[in-house]
């Protein structure tokens, strides 16, 4: 990379928008599936997992890459783990401070951002051998991607589901008078599973280019 | 110095966990007075459950103060005791005997439906603690609400204790026979008999849940027997 290449060069910001299509992290990549399965029953909790999942990685990806000529190889997963799990530490604090039924929702979620693949994957692959720069971009075009596939599925999961979005009744009511009811199979984990595998299928259809090959 | 020698990693490590302590340990007290109070809000939001008045996080504390008219403490005599009851800690208080304990009462004062006892009760689920409170009519007899939270159990199983739909079947259920015999509720499987008072629907497959309630509402009920029947 040369030094008059800025932030936002073209190069840079594919950082930040491949990982939301051809290089999502959940539907090509299919890591941190489990999150997306548990959090997403909602859509509130959905978009706070996001939110925290992108400030998690952004700043990580930042922290490790300005330490990367520091990091001694030997111990270098546990450095990262631990930069991790603090911010990790941190936003669960955040979360407890201001939103506490949110955090409450999430439970031990938060916590288990720490073990989500994506993040150490990016660390190792990226920010161990890029500039802080970049390196952010990559982290929050990543987290997007994530968080991206998260709210769509929340997003389908609570209207089915409930009928509501973000908690406000989106269903008329006369629909329930005509005999609809609530997909109650929506709210539990394997419909995650399933939504998640119909936005896998619509993005094969759109772009084949993801397909692969019979050998 | 050697990026790869044994002393650089050590210093690393050391000057890396020592920062890292510092600033997480700087976070959790600047935070704690919000997560106390945040903690204290949703506390006041299950007593209030418990008789039925349910309030969003902000208007919580307006809200108790407007009808939790007065809470105590008392020991298993039924007799007032110092203490400020939202302040006692029930999982010190179950170590000790029965009789050194410093009970909570609650008193609700709903108006034309009269006034209300709330006993905070706490118990052992499957996989922690389970919690509730439980709003009793002033004939010290029959059960007005009920809410229960849980800290791990399964969800849709024993998780299922914290949704109205079970805690509705409390409503009216009483805790003594008709000769006064304190008998408390058997949460109970579809073989099991036990005279529909004093019965409750278990939840399916949160067996031991289930039991964990049951024994929670006998056990921590059992020492308010004098209170209860001195307010008769």
């Amino acid at each position: 990379m040369s030094d008059k290449e800025t932030l936002f060069s073209k190069k840079n910001l594919r950082l930040l928008t491949d990982p939301l299509g051809s290089k999502n992290p959940i539907t090509v990549q299919v890591l941190g599936i489990c999150s997306a399965l548990a959090v997403t029953a909602q859509l509130k909790p959905s978009v706070v997992m996001a939110i925290s999942v992108v400030a998690v990685m952004g700043f990580s990806n930042v922290i490790v890459s300005l330490l990367r000529n520091t990091i001694p190889n030997r111990i270098r997963i546990i450095v990262q783990l631990v930069i991790v799990a603090s911010l990790v530490i941190l936003v669960d604090q955040i979360l407890k401070a201001y939103i506490y039924d949110v955090s409450k929702q999430l439970s031990v979620f938060v916590g288990l951002i720490i073990t989500n693949c994506i993040i150490m994957g990016r660390l190792e692959a990226f920010a161990l051998g890029n500039k802080p720069g970049p390196s952010f971009l990559d982290g929050i075009g990543n987290a997007a991607g994530y968080g991206l596939i998260l709210v769509i599925v929340g997003f389908f999961r609570e209207l089915l589901g409930a009928g509501t979005i973000w908690g406000l009744q989106i269903i008329p009511e006369g629909f329930y008078n005509f005999g609809y009811v609530n997909n109650g199979l929506m709210v539990l984990s394997p419909m995650a599973l399933i939504t998640v595998g119909i936005i896998i299928w619509v993005q094969r259809y759109r772009n084949t280019e993801l397909v692969e090959e019979n050998k | 110095m050697n990026r790869n020698g044994n002393a650089y990693t050590f210093i690393y490590a050391s000057v890396m966990v020592i920062i890292v302590a510092a600033i997480l340990s700087f976070t959790a007290i600047t935070l704690k007075p919000l997560q106390t109070r945040n903690v204290e809000i949703e506390k006041k939001q299950n007593i209030l459950a418990s008789v039925n008045i349910v309030v969003p996080t902000a208007e919580a504390e307006e809200a108790y103060e407007k009808r939790i008219t007065r809470s105590y403490a008392i020991n298993s005599k039924g007799e007032e005791v110092s203490g400020e009851a939202f302040d006692i800690d029930l999982r010190r208080e179950q170590i000790k005997k029965i009789e050194e304990r410093s009970l909570p009462v609650f008193e609700a004062d709903l108006g034309a439906e009269g006034l209300k006892y709330i006993i905070p009760l706490r118990g052992a689920g499957l996989w922690g603690p389970i919690w509730g409170y439980v709003a009793l009519n002033d004939d010290m007899n029959t059960i007005f609400g009920a809410v229960f939270d849980h800290q791990g159990e399964t969800p849709g199983l024993g998780a299922e204790i914290s949704t109205a739909s079970f805690q509705d079947n409390f409503k009216g259920k009483k805790l003594f026979d008709s000769s006064g015999e304190f008998i408390s509720l058997v949460v109970a499987k579809s073989g099991e008999n036990a005279p529909d008072q004093h019965r409750v629907d278990a939840v399916s497959g949160g067996t031991i849940t289930s039991k964990g309630l049951q024994d929670m509402m006998y056990n921590d009920l059992l020492a308010y027997v004098e209170f209860f029947n001195k307010k008769k």
